[in-house]
């Protein structure tokens, strides 16, 4: 009974990390039809911000909480405004854009701290004990954050004007302009927003994980599964494409092995996209956001 | 002069192996070519850079001491980007483009094993320094890292006596965790101890929670971990989140080497015990001189020193010392005068080449990690390359160039 | 006319590649051959892709499954026969049943776009997982062991019918050229032919075609298929320039590198992505012999710039330069035709009111 509480949560835990480094990069491709292959240095950038500001005293929850999703929020602008504007519409000049990014983060960051970085930082919280078993604290705190991530992007764009602009301009970028909108500024916004999660994400994994400047090819290849198997719904393709992709990857790996459970995953991909040609909200949930 | 296909054919067959190089060498003063060919960007370069950075002041030293036989050694370094396919680009480069003296390359056995035929087939002298799962039997290759029954058949029946005799093993799953995993079970078995289970983890995964909860269910006496890569450093983080690590502790056969105690903090990484043929925090003259001179060549910025890096520079040096003894860069001489036991006495100790097998005889240290640095515990001087001796003797036949442990440790005759 | 004049074109580019087979070994150094045999190995990935994607408008991003399947293949066979011939055959039938099957699944399941990229990048990826997870005695295939992430030894080519003889790396870079050069003469002539005509029109517009009553789930499976077959060919090449195949051949970077290459050299032309295959690739080893800048940093300083600078690639862009020369020659031309038959009637007209 122990075992399966504790399994469940570890699970748990597993659908929220998926759903963690997957949804910046959901809000994007999402929005912007943008596939952005320098999603993985996203979350490596989330990642150096909080070892860099920690080695230099800076409170680790400021670092993971405010700093990470700062910094590459305005990194994410900054290279929207120089880069990905001039390819709106070109979708696959997009691919090798942001491929030739994701190489120019690695270079430039390995250039600057070298190959790796020495880090202070452990993970908060403790530890909690379930019968024999103990889980982390923080990995909890990192279930309920995703939450609380996905509740918050949910809110922002059925709530406010914001969110109701960009919906507009999601489904109909002409129209929008002919209201009014300034599509420029939506797409801005929006790839400044999708980076900020993602730097949010990358720096919520920082205390867990090993932090390299190569570390991002780890998560690209699993972050574009999900999100593909998800669909054109940014919210409801995420968290329910991480449910199904992240529990499978989660129980074959406890029953079998990791490699299988890997190898299970993707092959759940790869069904799932059969039956479903355009993804699980394509088919199902087609009203949701 | 252009090596031509008739002399490459008389060069790739196996009887031209003992004979004389066929390749003309330019002998005039000009320089010694030595090439090192390391991953210096994309993934390995945790390993790579130190590697590059001590081999370049080895060079540097040598030359300033005047060079070798009067001659200045030109280093050439390539980067093939944690490429295989680059790796042999370079190497048959070096070896038919630069017509190299010697060639220090390669981190990975899947890189060592991609270029080894090519410099046996051009005849070009190939160092190999790096620790690995040993096995490696060829006239023409120096395998000078440390090998498993030089260092996990200390560090097992040291951990299992402090620890306990269940023991779980966890690896990356590839041909050095595979068959370092088997050396493991063998030597677990040989102290009395039981290995409880054994798994094996793809290069890139980075959630090992489902892993935890089966290490907590089998509740061994301790954990080791033959992991690599960045990727897997999330291993101990995550293990140090549940709490593990005050329960059930790590040894490792491969923490360390990639620089990886700096990239977890004290707390998580306190109490785990490894085992190498150097340490930054081995206590000798020699040793704090040579780290003296690298953090004062590289300011701040220089990384830590682990046996990678420390055997990159000793490689050159022993390589240096035999050229000296044979008076001559021609390849066989340099290769008789390496298995006439050569020896250098470097930071780790005196390295000195076992001529059976081409590997070395060296220092084993066992330190526990304390605050981010490796404290000594135990000494072991001029341990033998044992395993590689099981299968290997290069004097009895010295034409031999093969990988004995391709097949696993069974296929090579050894009781597991 | 116009097809007889475009596959002019083709003939002079397979003359230019006979040429530089002729008298690249005279000129190039020994190494630089030995390395050319593993590109073209590469280049002939960038040409099956650059059919595929370029002309049948299906964007695989893991056309490197079929290519390392190819070249695993070869490797496999080869050992365990002990000749090339036959392996080489082989390898081109594995990759392309893979194809087939796979193609099957997805183009009779109408996945298309984006999806159908991550489908077979997927499964590239599977196929990564898998074959690193072979090392152990355990995963052998005959006399031929897997060897999981160290991969296997691949033999190099010998004369048909006679294992015996084993090429040089010289003619090994005749053979893998010639290859090369009549793969892109078929892939000219596949392009034109009705088959190749359909291909285009299923990629121009989908739902015209079917309303055609061209099945198009078939022509799309065709394409598909024979892109495999080349890609596992260029697997082949590739595998005994390197003499050995490793998992990479399936990893991200590999597909990914794949895809850049087409679009550097240009979708829509067949000679564009050879040519950046060798290009970009000659780059990436120039980078690896200097020590002052990072690989990646430059490599992707120059990708970034590429892209915003020549968006078409390079070879549509040159033709796209080379017509409006054409144009403004032409209408310079006309203008100067028309200025002197004004100057003309205008001293006609003169001479009239004389």
């Amino acid at each position: 009974m122990d075992l399966v509480v504790s399994l469940a949560l570890q699970i748990l835990y597993g659908i929220a990390n998926l759903a963690l480094i997957s949804l910046g990069l959901a809000i994007i491709f999402g929005m912007m039809r943008v596939i952005n292959l320098a999603h993985g240095e996203f979350l490596m950038l989330g990642g150096y911000t909080v070892v860099i500001a920690t080695n230099n005293g800076v409170n680790i929850w400021i670092a993971m909480l405010v700093l990470a999703p700062l910094v590459v929020g305005v990194i994410g602008v900054v290279v929207e405004r120089l880069l990905i504007r001039w390819l709106y519409g070109r979708m696959i000049d997009t691919l090798l854009a942001t491929w030739g990014l994701s190489l120019l983060f690695i270079g430039l960051v390995t250039s600057i701290f070298g190959a790796s970085t020495a880090t202070t930082i452990s993970p908060p919280l403790g530890v909690i004990t379930i019968g024999a078993y103990t889980s982390s604290g923080y990995e909890m705190f990192l279930i309920v954050v995703t939450v609380l991530l996905l509740v918050a992007v949910y809110a922002t764009l059925k709530l406010t004007t914001l969110g109701l602009v960009a919906r507009g301009t999601m489904q109909n970028a002409e129209m929008s302009s002919a209201l009014g909108v300034s599509t420029s500024r939506i797409y801005m916004i929006t790839f400044g927003l999708g980076a900020a999660v993602t730097g949010l994400a990358g720096g919520l994994l920082a205390p867990i994980t090993g932090i390299l400047p190569t570390i991002g090819a780890v998560y690209i290849a699993k972050a574009f599964i999900t999100v593909i198997s998800g669909g054109m719904a940014i919210l409801a393709g995420t968290a329910t494409a991480s449910v199904l992709l992240g529990g499978v990857n989660g129980i074959v790996a406890f029953l079998t092995g990791p490699t299988i459970g890997e190898v299970a995953l993707l092959v759940t991909a790869i069904i799932l996209l059969r039956l479903m040609p355009r993804g699980i909200t394509g088919t199902l949930f087609r009203k949701s956001l | 002069m252009q090596l031509k296909r008739r002399q490459f054919l008389a060069s790739a067959s196996a009887a031209a192996l003992a004979s004389p190089a066929i390749i003309g060498r330019a002998m005039a003063a000009d320089g010694i070519k030595f090439v090192s060919i390391l991953d210096q960007s994309n993934g390995l370069d945790i390993y790579g850079k130190p590697m590059v950075e001590t081999t370049r002041m080895a060079v540097d030293e040598i030359n300033d001491a005047g060079g070798l036989l009067g001659r200045p050694i030109d280093l050439k370094v390539y980067d093939p980007q944690s490429s295989i396919q680059l790796y042999t680009q370079f190497a048959t480069q070096a070896a038919a483009g630069d017509r190299a003296d010697v060639v220090h390359a390669g981190i990975t056995s899947a890189s060592r094993e991609a270029i080894r035929p090519t410099f046996s087939r051009f005849q070009v002298l190939y160092f190999y320094n790096v620790l690995y799962e040993g096995g490696v039997c060829d006239i023409n290759n120096f395998c000078t890292g440390s090998t498993p029954a030089q260092t996990v058949e200390k560090l097992v029946p040291y951990t299992m006596n402090k620890w306990g005799k269940k023991v779980y093993i966890i690896a990356a799953d590839y041909n050095y965790g595979q068959i370092t995993a088997q050396w493991v079970q063998k030597y677990v078995r040989d102290n009395g101890g039981d290995p409880v289970a054994t798994e094996f983890f793809p290069l890139d995964v980075t959630n090992f929670g489902p892993t935890i909860k089966k290490i907590q269910q089998a509740q061994p006496d301790m954990v080791m971990s033959a992991l690599v890569g960045g990727a897997h450093v999330s291993f101990y983080r995550q293990y140090a989140a549940a709490g593990m690590n005050a329960s059930i502790p790590i040894a490792s056969t491969t923490f360390g080497v990639g620089n990886e105690h700096k990239l977890i903090s004290a707390e998580e990484g306190n109490g785990m015990i490894c085992a190498y043929s150097y340490f930054e925090e081995v206590d000798n003259a020699t040793n704090k001189a040579f780290v003296q001179r690298f953090r004062d060549r590289l300011g701040d910025d220089a990384p830590a020193l682990n046996e990678l890096a420390a055997r990159a520079y000793e490689g050159a040096y022993i390589w240096a010392e035999a050229v000296r003894q044979a008076g001559s860069t021609e390849r066989m001489a340099v290769i008789e005068a390496l298995r006439s036991g050569v020896y250098y006495d470097g930071p780790s100790g005196r390295v000195q080449i076992e001529p059976k097998t081409n590997h070395a005889n060296q220092n084993v240290y066992l330190a526990e990690l304390k605050d981010q640095s490796f404290q000594i515990l135990e000494t072991y001087e001029n341990q033998p390359p044992t395993d590689t001796l099981l299968v290997c003797d290069l004097v009895a036949d010295p034409n031999q160039s093969t990988f004995k442990f391709e097949n696993g440790l069974k296929a090579a005759g050894i009781d597991i | 006319m116009r097809l007889s004049r475009d596959f002019r074109g083709t003939l002079i580019v397979a003359f230019c590649g006979l040429a530089f087979t002729l008298v690249a070994p005279e000129v190039l150094e020994f190494f630089t051959i030995i390395t050319l045999s593993q590109v073209i190995g590469l280049a002939i990935l960038a040409l099956s892709l650059a059919l595929v994607w370029g002309f049948g408008g299906i964007l695989c991003f893991g056309q490197t499954a079929f290519f390392g399947l190819g070249a695993y293949a070869y490797a496999v066979t080869a050992t365990n026969i002990g000749g090339s011939t036959g392996a080489i055959l082989m390898a081109i039938l594995v990759a392309a049943a893979f194809a087939a099957i796979l193609g099957y699944f997805i183009f009779y399941g109408r996945v298309s776009d984006v999806y159908l990229a991550i489908i077979t990048l997927t499964v590239a990826l599977i196929l990564y997982s898998l074959t690193r997870r072979t090392s152990g005695p355990e995963y052998k295939i005959g006399n031929a062991l897997l060897g999981g992430f160290n991969g296997t030894a691949a033999p190099p080519l010998n004369l048909p019918g006679d294992a015996g003889t084993v090429l040089f790396p010289e003619d090994t870079f005749y053979v893998a050229m010639i290859v090369l050069i009549l793969a892109y003469v078929f892939c000219c002539w596949l392009v034109r032919t009705h088959f190749g005509r359909v291909c285009i029109a299923i990629r121009e517009n989908e739902t015209r075609a079917e309303l055609l009553a061209y099945d198009i789930r078939l022509y799309k499976l065709g394409i598909f298929t024979i892109g495999a077959a080349l890609a596992g060919l260029g697997g082949v090449f590739f595998c005994v320039g390197v003499s050995r195949v490793t998992p990479d051949v399936f990893s991200l970077s590999q597909a990914a590198v794949a895809i850049i290459w087409v679009i550097v050299g240009g979708r829509g032309t067949l000679i564009g992505p050879i040519l950046a295959t060798f290009a970009l690739h000659y780059l990436t080893a120039s980078l690896g012999s200097q020590a002052l800048l990072n690989a990646n940093l430059v490599l992707g300083i120059v990708l970034i710039v590429f892209v915003l600078l020549v968006p078409k690639g390079v070879v549509p862009s040159i033709i796209d330069l080379a017509d409006i020369r054409r144009q403004r020659r032409v209408a310079r031309s006309r203008e100067r035709r028309l200025r002197l038959r004004r100057t003309r009637n205008g001293s006609e007209s003169a001479g009239v009111a004389e």
